[in-house]
């Protein structure tokens, strides 16, 4: 491949583009921009055929990688730091000083004996947050921007050999990458001496088995080693001792796909976006109770409120916004005062939550904080190595300890307990998903203790989530007797003339929320139950 | 050299990892996945320390000390954090330390004494799986595992076999063979490392149950009779019996390891089968006795003492030496016996006998 | 051991078992490691995850060949043709150290000549394994230094053995593999203490440490230490002393320890043999076979209830120590001896032993390689041989800057076909071997009823082409029979083995695979050819 090749290439597709039109693929989540978006990673998803090289190339693809092949890798690490690209995966580290340390690590090492690659640079698509699909987007969408960003990486670490972890949940983002890899292979994007240049490099895929955890880095490494996935302590780092004991370094599909574009439109374009220490745009997958949920990329530093309220179209059935969980699992539930937070690494870090992947979930007053804490909890136990006894067995306990709250069982011993729990494992695991784990538990406690201490002290559960906690009553200052509750009532236990106030006979009512749906007047309303059930079923 | 603080003490050191150097220096740190013989794994957070910039507590077992550094690994956060994971262990390990054959020399038992844990917080589920005694020599008895992955490192890192692994994640994940069968079932070899490195009473010793704690035992340091290997072993001895075969770490050409005979194979020193009297044929005896003799189990035998056994063996001997030359008799002696018992073997047949008709079964 | 004696001038294992983890290449032929010496098999495999290339020469496709960088499936006995061609791969590419050949060996030249006419076809002809392997394989040991080499009764029990042991030697000294650490030529040993029994002279030919019976030199130094004039006419190995009584010329025996009657080639034989003597001592520690056609059956004592040492195949002599008496009237069978030796009008003074420590003293001072070993040093631990002085450490490799005998001896060694090739009426090659759970005669194995459930009964391995002919199907009963007698096994089909080549162990005695081998023996080791039998199988109805 030469540039001219690629120039010619670019000229013909760029004729095919024009004459098809310029045009959005149907692709589930993934919809149009929306006023306030950015778009830098999403770029060609939907803009391109994810299956053609050369429509990627028709959008200045592969360009980037050679201009970068003029340029000494120290020089194409110094410039990925001016652009203060941070690692999209969760922690936010530099990526330029990750390349760095692998060099450095590689040039103090000599080269393996039998020709094995001596470093090597892995994608991370093992994008395990539920409700979380950027990245798949990405390897759908636009799979050459993730392999010319591997190209770039590999060639400013030192590394000759990539690989891609995607999981396996993700078929399409690995028949699309499979159909990649041969097409840049052909043209001589991937491979051997590339542009002339004397850099190797390939790519292999390597298919998750579906655990969470293998998004942990030493874990993904020991997945592809063939062995289950178990993080384990650093030092050493990936950097120093990775794939095969070599200088790895392991990147996010969203970082990798930034890449091309710092280098085709440089460094400080790209640190032109978002905040002082967070540059560039975020993805974000916004689920939950706001009107329009999806995938969205906005630059950094954006506050919670434009997000859920100008892009996302504000809260569902105009309930009231209670609090947003962002970064997943490990992440936190930030509440009202935090929604004008400019949103970055830190700030959420400092608000004791994550950006994580870019999970937010937007909760309203329906959504229990303590059920919600359980519900991440039994998430992270059931995805938890079980290498680490704080982990393992402390999550266990944690989630114990909710659901018993949950079910009208809880003590104001049990709060107490939580609170040793969290503080000790945050501590005392081994890696992020265990020290993490405490976090959905620790925001909801922090900011949300009156729903805890009414759901111990009272068995009451104030969201009308926790089943045997809470019960509904009619208000008969606001009920108007429309009827429409009674008309919903599977039971038949709502009782009421015609333009009268109606009545629940809570002896019959099994409590499943059908009223309180059907009323459009806010005439029912959740109130503690004059005797808690306890002991009830497990629920869900 | 690398100069670095623990506790405020100035420590000089080559390299290692903290817990190292801090054993080196006389420094008790606490471990219950460590293990000298299998890599460190930093995986059961007793070995916990404060380094001093470091924003959680990092295991000494993989951390390397670097110039300057600054530790601390009996602060009151690291005590917290320590007893802390031996409560949660505790939340679920039955604690019935009375019965349970590892009693006095466990690695739980021993550390839940010196972190005083005296009742868990914790109140919850409890593994309650049965003792597993399908299998031969090798008792799981599984509730009592506390996931060090002692047993599945040693089976990678010492032999190769890799019959153990972890099966399920969280609270479920445990120590399985592949597809969870009995372990005769996987590609087990009954070595046994796994028992010798379980710090708990979740692999022990099957045959040996019941027969002697540790401290009942002496242990008396010898070398294996089975291959050329040389693998030395102690033998556990309680009222003159052999009731158990551990792992000497030191031994030179084995390293601690064994094979399935070494390790298990010793219940034929004390089988009824073993000849405890000498016998003579019965018709030998009577050609010399002129009487009935001493019935032996033996068909065709009967039991004597050693002098007259000796006396005839000696004196038959001579007469064939005396009729028909030194050459008309042939020594077979034995690769099972001592250097000591060979010698005096090739001994009594050159010096005693006077032939070189001497071998055994190096060859067979 | 003779081979290696010849080409070396010791017949012990060059190396340490530590050493061996410090191997880039094994090379691993007539031995299955990983069942006959477990704990080094698994170095082995260690080894080879850390990275270290493996050769595996076996005609069954044992635990390590899975894991082997290349497996040479020859056909037993063609060993000799394997090693030329070897040899012929590697001087024909100039892979050969030609430095340590010049400084260190002699015989190059006749070697070189033999080995010239052993070409990879012709070897392929022989051997059966594909000419591109052998190519493969002789680049593979000479390029990964350094190499050690491992083997074991595979190579040794067969007619050609001592042979082929000369050209496994030969290899090793082409590749300059001698006296460094990680290389060398290996011999493992099958028991716990072969290597003391033939350092300590339990050899007919040999008194301890290796001196010639028939040296004058050796001879007048023993009979001064031991006060008494010797005979210097070598005596009978293990078979030829069966041939003997069989024809009458030997009338007693005393036996210590051993179990020939089922471990000895040709058991109908060996049966009339012991059968025709006027008088037999055995001692032992249970009633085996053989002990049942003693006259005199003498109760010994087993490891843990005596003192004394054993070598290992390391040359480390250890101590093994008292931990429980003997069952009953049984006595440490040293003790026995020296009654025994009292009652044979022996210098009484001269059995007077207070403790094997001082049977060690007086060994150590006619066995050169023991001279500075004595109990109390090695309550410190084991030291490996030769230790010529009190001072002296111990020596972890032999042949260092210089062979025993001065120069390597390179041999010119041609092939030796088994003495009984298969034909028609026993179209099948029968090897035989050891498995991981039992051990030899089982006489002690058998009594361990855990190892009994891990492996119950012996079962013939055979490859299912050869099966599927005759109807025998896996656990089917078959019958096995050769020119000398015949047993049944249960069968046990796999591709592991070679099609043409059945394999049996001789670990139990109701499954007596020794009724079927030949006692023909190899012309200088006199080990008998275990490793090839032809025989014939058919299926029991």
């Amino acid at each position: 491949m030469t540039i001219e090749e690629l120039e010619r290439i670019r000229t013909e597709a760029r004729q095919i583009l024009a004459e098809r039109g310029e045009r959005f693929l149907p692709d589930g989540e993934l919809k149009p921009p929306r006023p306030g978006e950015v778009r830098v990673v999403l770029r060609n998803c939907g803009q391109i055929d994810p299956k053609r090289i050369e429509e990627y190339i028709a959008k200045e693809g592969y360009f980037a990688l050679h201009k970068i092949l003029n340029m000494t890798p120290e020089q194409v690490i110094d410039e990925t730091k001016r652009s203060g690209l941070r690692g999209r995966g969760g922690a936010g580290f530099p990526a330029g000083q990750k390349w760095f340390f692998a060099r450095q690590a590689l040039a103090s090492r000599p080269a393996p004996a039998d020709g094995a690659p001596p470093a090597y640079l892995i994608c991370n698509g093992d994008e395990g947050d539920p409700g979380a699909f950027m990245d798949r987007a990405v390897l759908e969408g636009d799979p050459h921007s993730v392999l010319e960003g591997m190209a770039i990486a590999a060639y400013a670490m030192g590394a000759t050999q990539g690989y891609v972890y995607v999981r396996a949940e993700y078929p399409v983002a690995v028949e699309h990458l499979q159909t990649a890899l041969p097409q840049a292979r052909r043209l001589g994007l991937l491979g051997k001496n590339i542009f002339g240049k004397g850099f190797d490099f390939d790519v292999d895929i390597r298919i998750g088995a579906g655990a969470f955890v293998c998004g942990e880095e030493t874990a993904l490494i020991d997945s592809i080693e063939g062995r289950r996935g178990e993080p384990r302590p650093r030092p050493p780092f990936p950097a120093v001792s990775g794939l095969w004991g070599r200088p790895t370094s392991v990147n996010n599909v969203e970082t990798l796909a930034n890449v091309p574009q710092i280098f085709l439109k440089g460094a400080d374009w790209f640190a032109g976006m978002g905040t002082e220490k967070s540059k560039g745009t975020k993805t974000f997958a916004i689920a939950g109770k706001v009107k329009n949920a999806g995938l969205i990329e906005v630059p950094m530093g954006i506050t919670m409120r434009e997000i859920i309220y100008d892009i996302g179209g504000g809260i569902l059935n105009k309930k009231e916004f209670k609090a947003a969980q962002t970064g997943g699992p490990l992440g936190g539930c930030l509440p009202a005062k935090y929604l004008d937070t400019p949103i970055d690494f830190e700030s959420l870090v400092a608000a004791g939550s994550l950006m994580g992947s870019g999970g937010l979930i937007v909760l309203d007053e329906n959504d229990c904080m303590v059920d919600v804490a359980r519900f991440f909890m039994d998430f992270t136990q059931d995805e938890s190595c079980g290498k680490c006894p704080p982990c393992w067995l402390g999550t266990k306990r944690l989630l114990e300890i909710l659901t018993r709250i949950t079910r009208a069982e809880g003590t104001e011993k049990d709060l107490e307990t939580l609170e040793y729990l969290t503080q000790n494992i945050s501590t005392a695991s081994l890696c992020a998903l265990g020290q993490g784990s405490v976090n959905p538990v620790v925001t909801t406690m922090r900011h949300f203790r009156d729903e805890y201490e009414a759901h111990v002290r009272d068995k009451f559960c104030s969201s009308g989530v926790c089943k045997g906690m809470f019960h509904y009553e009619i208000l008969a200052d606001t009920c108007n007797g429309c009827g429409a509750c009674r008309l919903k009532c599977p039971d038949k236990v709502i009782k009421g003339a015609k333009k009268a106030v109606h009545e629940i006979d809570q002896a019959n009512c099994i409590v499943c929320g059908d009223c309180y749906k059907a009323c459009k007047f806010a005439a029912i309303a959740i109130r503690p139950r004059p005797t808690p059930k306890s002991k009830l079923p497990e629920c869900g | 050299m690398t100069i670095l603080a623990i506790n405020g003490k100035k420590i000089e050191a080559a390299g290692g990892t903290i817990l190292d150097v801090a054993r080196a220096n006389g420094i008790h740190i606490p471990t219950l996945c460590h293990h000298a013989a299998l890599a460190p794994q930093g995986a059961c957070r007793l070995c916990l320390v404060e380094v001093k910039g470091m924003r959680v507590l990092q295991p000494a077992c993989t951390y390397p000390i670097s110039e300057g550094m600054d530790v601390q690994t009996d602060s009151p956060k690291v005590r917290t954090a320590r007893k802390f994971v031996l409560e949660l262990l505790l939340s679920d390990h039955p604690k019935d330390c009375m019965t349970c054959e590892t009693c006095g020399h466990c690695e739980l038992q021993d550390l839940i004494y010196e972190y005083g844990v005296k009742e868990t917080p914790f109140v919850g589920d409890r593994h309650l799986f049965p003792p597993d005694e399908r299998d031969p020599f090798i008792l799981r008895d599984m509730e009592k595992c506390i996931r060090c992955r002692r047993c599945i490192r040693a089976c990678d890192e010492i032999q190769a076999v890799n019959a153990l692994t972890m099966m399920n994640r969280g609270f479920r994940a445990k120590v399985a063979t592949a597809f969870d069968t009995r372990m005769q079932d996987s590609n087990c070899i009954f070595c046994g490392q796994c028992v010798s490195v379980c710090p708990t009473g979740a692999l022990t010793e099957k045959d040996s149950h019941g027969k002697g704690r540790d401290w009942q035992t002496t242990k008396v340091a010898t070398t294996c009779p089975y291959c050329g290997v040389g693998c030395n072993f102690d033998l556990n001895v309680r009222d003159g019996k052999v009731v158990k075969v551990t792992s000497a770490w030191n031994a030179p050409a084995n390293k601690g390891a064994l094979c399935v005979k070494g390790r298990f194979g010793w219940q034929f020193l004390h089988h009824p089968d073993r000849l405890t009297t000498p016998l003579m044929k019965t018709s030998f005896w009577k050609e010399i006795k002129g009487t009935e003799g001493a019935p032996s189990p033996y068909k065709g035998f009967v039991e004597t003492d050693w002098d007259t056994a000796l006396d005839a063996a000696a004196g038959r001997l001579s007469a064939v030496r005396s009729a028909d030359g030194p050459d008309a008799l042939a020594i077979l002696t034995s690769a099972k016996c001592t250097n000591e018992e060979n010698y005096l073997m090739q001994k009594l047949a050159r010096k005693e006998i006077g032939t070189n008709n001497i071998d055994h079964c190096a060859r067979l | 051991m003779s081979g290696l004696g010849a080409s070396f001038g010791s017949g012990a294992m060059t190396n340490s078992i530590e050493d061996l983890a410090k191997a880039k290449a094994f090379f691993v032929i007539g031995s299955n490691t990983t069942e006959q010496h477990p704990v080094i098999g698994a170095v082995v495999k260690r080894a080879v995850r850390r990275g270290a290339k493996l050769i595996v020469a076996d005609p069954r496709e044992i635990e390590l060949a899975r894991i082997a960088t290349l497996h040479l499936a020859q056909r037993p006995g063609s060993d000799i043709a394997l090693l030329n061609g070897l040899c012929h791969v590697i001087i024909r590419e100039d892979l050969h150290d030609k430095k340590f050949v010049a400084d260190r060996t002699e015989g190059f030249d006749e070697m070189k000549a033999v080995v010239g006419t052993y070409t990879p076809a012709r070897v392929q002809e022989i051997t059966g394994v594909p000419a591109a392997d052998i190519e493969k394989a002789a680049r593979l040991y000479a390029l990964s230094k350094p190499a050690a080499i491992l083997y074991c009764m595979g190579i040794t029990q067969h007619a050609g053995g001592h042979a082929t042991v000369m050209a496994i030697a030969n290899l090793a000294m082409l590749c300059g593999n001698i006296g460094v650490e990680g290389g060398g030529v290996n011999p493992l040993r099958g028991q716990n203490n072969v290597q003391g029994a033939c350092d300590m002279g339990g050899l007919p030919d040999v008194f301890p440490g290796y001196r010639k019976v028939a040296d004058p030199e050796a001879r007048a130094s023993v009979e001064k230490a031991w006060g008494a004039a010797l005979s210097d006419k070598p005596g009978l190995t293990v078979v030829e002393m069966m041939n003997a009584a069989h024809e009458g010329k030997i009338k007693a025996m005393y036996i210590m320890g051993e179990n020939p009657l089922v471990t000895d080639p040709n058991l109908h034989h060996v049966e009339e043999a012991l059968k025709k003597l006027d008088f037999l001592v055995v001692q032992d520690i249970f009633f085996t076979e053989t002990a049942a056609l003693a006259d005199v059956v003498l109760p010994g004592a087993a490891f843990a209830e005596k003192d004394g040492t054993f070598s290992n195949t390391e040359r480390r002599v250890q101590l093994v120590r008292k931990a429980v008496e003997p069952p009953g009237d049984a006595k440490p069978d040293w003790q026995i001896i020296a009654e025994l030796a009292k009652r044979l009008n022996g210098d009484k003074a001269s059995w007077e032993y207070a403790s094997p420590a001082a049977i060690m003293a007086e060994a150590a001072k006619i066995t050169p390689q023991y001279a500075g070993i004595s109990h109390a040093r090695l309550e410190k631990g084991g030291i490996q041989w030769p230790c010529p002085s009190q001072d002296h450490p111990g020596t972890k490799i032999l042949h260092v800057g210089r062979f025993s005998r001065g120069l390597g001896k390179f041999s010119a060694v041609e092939t030796i076909p088994p003495a009984e090739p298969s034909d028609s009426d026993y179209p099948l090659t029968l090897t035989t071997g050891r498995r991981l759970q039992h051990y030899h005669s089982g006489s002690m194995t058998h009594r361990v009823a855990g190892l009994n459930t891990l492996l119950p009964e012996e079962r013939m391995e055979i490859n299912p082409c050869d099966a599927s002919p005759l109807g025998l199907k896996e656990g089917d009963m078959a019958v096995i029979s050769s020119r000398r007698g015949q047993v049944k096994a249960r069968v046990q089909l796999t591709k592991r083995i070679k099609p043409g080549v059945v394999f049996m162990t001789f670990h139990f005695p109701e499954t007596a695979v020794n009724l079927l081998t030949i006692a023909s023996l190899d012309p200088v080791a006199k080990i008998p050819e275990y490793k090839a039998t032809a025989v014939n199988v058919a299926r029991v109805e």
